[in-house]
């Protein structure tokens, strides 16, 4: 038996607006509006307004907070400030990737877990798994929608809605109480599409409003919603990692070329012996970016052979800035140095690639590798 | 939506007879589902290709489907413009972006497609 999909406070407006929904982690959402290539071109030349309602949001709150979460992720969450946010994964006592999130320090000891939706559960069982008496862990997943406003536009459209000057949020900080069209929000500079700007947590009841807002404030510099196919492209193009494609509990935090949100120095943390042991026994296996000939696409689980070894791919994409068929996968040690050849089997053909430095795309540029 | 003149197969490819010849495409409606196509994997000229049976593929940015001959025979011209330009096949999927043209083995096999009132029903989009 499957159970009902949920649904994010904007279910209805997408609907409305015509969008294509898929089921994704258990969530009935939109995978595009317009069209994919056409929300991607948005992001990267004007803005797209995605909604990523079903993440999920742990608070972590009481005087242990902040040893109790430094205990849990790879990065040095004693680095972060209030009002800043860190991007880490969270492993098992084998380095297995079981989420990345960004951790919000929302005060001295209250922080936000923002996690993916497909592991909300999985990452909620482990946390109060691992828990002390002393800290208190609140899945506000529920209560708060979340709104990702992105593309170089995104600031010009969100400063017309409120009169604190968000320019003045750095990347990766973020403003709690923000009043952005009437309601408070959390105004986060923060994304997943590789351009400039912003998260908007939203108590789940006025993200209609906002949602709407935001549109009609944005309309004359065309901006669109977007769906998660456009964010997916996206983040491939960034060279950003997903979570369940590019790294899962059988891969480590190394091996996906997130060593630096690996923090060996600070204190002990789950995983951090196979880390270390990992780090000196050297890695046998990494994820590399790639590009091929043609134009056929290489997907998730599809062969690499690469100096006589085999690999997987797995992530991959034709994508519309970079304009060629890109992807990541595992190659072996011998294969990871930018320009080496590689091959993708394609439906029973091999196709030519070249390894490929990431990110495939950067703000301002237009290239691939 | 869909033209009269052609013949539907229910995997959504159109064959349109062309004096002794065939040509052949994929429909609106396919072409609207797969929603920006990227990638189309067309045989050569003077393959053999056999009704019903996967002739090539396409791929959109999240999917990749097979192509369905709608009637058997040799492929004698296939669209070299759909390897650069595979977009026209959601603009233009019934004119500019035709696959192939096919000398055919058995017409008769046309006879077994859908005209376009049945496939239009067919696609749950009742009388066009």
């Amino acid at each position: 038996m499957s159970e009902a999909l949920k649904r994010t406070p904007l279910h209805r407006l997408h609907t409305a607006a015509g969008a294509r929904m898929v089921p994704f982690a258990g969530w009935d959402m939109p995978v595009q509006y317009a069209g994919i290539i056409q929300e991607h071109v948005a992001v990267r030349t004007r803005a797209g307004l995605f909604d990523v309602s079903h993440m999920g949001e742990i608070r972590v709150i009481g005087p242990a907070a902040m040893a109790f979460v430094q205990r849990l992720v790879t990065n040095d969450v004693s680095r972060l400030a209030v009002t800043q946010a860190l991007y880490t994964p969270m492993c098992t006592p084998d380095a297995g990737v079981i989420d990345d999130l960004l951790v919000y320090r929302l005060a001295e000891a209250d922080l936000m877990l923002v996690v993916n939706a497909a592991n909300t559960a999985e990452d909620l069982a482990w946390i109060r798994d691992h828990a002390s008496p002393d800290v208190r862990i609140v899945d506000r997943s529920d209560e708060i929608a979340l709104l990702a406003l992105q593309g170089p536009r995104a600031l010009g459209i969100l400063q017309r809605l409120t009169a604190t000057p968000v320019g003045d949020i750095r990347y990766y900080w973020f403003r709690p109480d923000v009043e952005v069209a009437g309601r408070t929000v959390i105004v986060s500079r923060t994304g997943y599409t590789g351009e400039d700007g912003f998260e908007l947590y939203a108590p789940a009841e006025a993200a209609p409003h906002l949602w709407e807002a935001l549109l009609e404030a944005g309309r004359a510099d065309g901006l669109i919603p977007a769906g998660l196919g456009a964010r997916d492209t996206l983040r491939l193009e960034a060279g950003l990692l997903l979570h369940g494609a590019d790294m899962d509990k059988t891969t480590t935090p190394l091996e996906v070329g997130l060593g630096w949100t690996v923090k060996l120095d600070k204190d002990t943390f789950v995983g951090v012996d196979a880390l270390r042991r990992q780090k000196t026994d050297g890695l046998a296996r990494r994820l590399v970016g790639f590009v091929l000939e043609g134009r056929s696409i290489a997907r998730h689980g599809f062969p690499i052979r690469c100096d006589g070894a085999d690999g997987r791919v797995t992530s991959g994409s034709f994508t519309p800035t970079v304009e060629k068929s890109i992807g990541l996968g595992f190659v072996p040690p011998a294969c990871v140095a930018p320009g080496r050849p590689l091959s993708v089997e394609i439906r029973g053909r091999a196709v030519p690639g070249t390894v490929v430095k990431l990110p495939f795309y950067r703000r301002g540029q237009k290239s691939a590798g | 939506m869909y033209p009269k003149e052609l013949r539907y197969s229910k995997e959504h490819e159109w064959a349109k007879l062309e004096g002794s010849r065939v040509r052949v495409g994929i429909t609106k409606f396919a072409a609207d589902r797969l929603s920006d196509i990227v990638y189309v994997e067309l045989p050569s000229v003077g393959a053999e290709i056999k009704f019903m049976e996967p002739f090539g593929v396409v791929e959109s940015v999240k999917a990749v489907s097979d192509l369905y001959a709608p009637v058997s025979g040799k492929v004698v011209e296939t669209n070299a413009g759909l390897a650069d330009k595979p977009e026209v096949l959601n603009t233009d999927p019934y004119d500019a972006a035709w696959m192939l043209v096919v000398e055919p083995s058995n017409p008769a096999e046309l006879e077994q497609l859908l005209d376009a009132n049945a496939y239009a029903a067919h696609v749950g989009e009742g009388q066009s």
